[in-house]
């Protein structure tokens, strides 16, 4: 048992908390659930915003999560380089916080997406593939409706330069550009990703390829 | 004063809008001709309380831009009247 925890940000709505903590906890790492409306992080060493549908996803998805009390707190931890996963509706919070840049729009032909999806490691200097290997393929599910990664050029070069693309996804499903199905910020801290590596964690669940996720996401808690 | 404010939310022109796409091929699929660029958009409406109606605009502003629009995809356009 390490002595670092992680956060799991709940918010109304979010749906995949207890799948992330179940992963984390099987590999020895202690995790405690945060409400959306407190601002005590409670000394965790990182951060994990879950998937689901935060505030009914009204308005669009993560528009009002990210003026949740909570978000101040993640906003400054973020920045202090602790290392803040944030996994489909958590991506999409980290995009509205603008811990992240872009935005994820409605899927191309409006197809709800719920399927496996062969991804590539693209950048291994994220928080959450250092330990993968580039060019390395996961199979992992996607399970979204506003899944499709949305930027300006400017911003899609520096990340494709800056070495910031995560993921992406070896047949485009959803129209994302460039096929991105994960980012990390410059600093490669905070990541964001529309697929579930907490659905494909266990024997049970058909893929351990989500373990590469979470092994390196947890061998940066700091 | 009470004004009725109205704020529209439209996806930015080169941002892919599937609704509008899959509305218009209905449109299409229905027989008429003639009608093209269909845009999906939506209408958040509210009573506001401001000294003037610049007061009220420069406050739906605000909203529009923080809360109602993500820049990244959307512009919004706030209309004000008296109510």
């Amino acid at each position: 048992m390490t002595g670092k925890s992680v956060g799991i940000l709940v918010f109304p709505g979010s749906n995949c908390e207890y799948d992330v903590a179940s992963v984390l906890e099987k590999m020895g790492v202690r995790t405690q659930l945060i409400w959306h409306g407190q601002t005590d992080l409670g000394g965790v060493s990182g951060l994990i915003l879950p998937g689901g549908f935060a505030h009914g996803d009204y308005l669009r998805p993560g528009a009002i999560a990210r003026f949740s009390p909570a978000m101040s707190s993640v906003i400054e931890f973020a920045k202090s380089g602790h290392p803040v996963l944030g996994i489909c509706n958590g991506f999409q919070v980290l995009t509205e916080a603008k811990l992240l840049p872009g935005a994820l729009q409605k899927n191309a032909r409006l197809k709800f997406l719920c399927q496996e999806a062969e991804l590539e490691v693209v950048s291994t200097r994220s928080s959450a593939t250092s330990l993968a290997e580039s060019g390395q393929r996961l199979f992992l599910p996607i399970n979204h409706f506003e899944g499709n990664y949305t930027c300006d050029n400017d911003t899609l070069n520096e990340l494709e330069s800056n070495n910031q693309v995560v993921l992406r996804y070896v047949e485009n499903p959803n129209g994302s550009m460039n096929s991105i199905a994960g980012i990390c910020s410059k600093e490669g801290n905070i990541v964001g990703m529309m697929p579930h590596p907490e659905r494909a964690s266990d024997d049970l669940l058909g893929s351990v390829d989500g373990l590469q996720i979470f092994k390196s996401y947890v061998s940066n808690l700091m | 004063m009470r004004f009725q404010a109205k704020v529209q939310v439209w996806l930015r022109p080169g941002i892919a809008d599937p609704e509008g796409h899959t509305v218009s091929e209905a449109i299409n699929a229905l027989g008429y001709s003639g009608v093209s660029t269909v845009r999906m958009g939506k209408i958040i409406s509210m009573m506001v309380e401001a000294e003037s109606k610049e007061g009220a605009a420069a406050k739906v502003s605000e909203i529009a831009s923080t809360l109602l629009s993500n820049p990244v995809l959307e512009d919004a356009l706030v209309q004000i009247e008296e109510a």
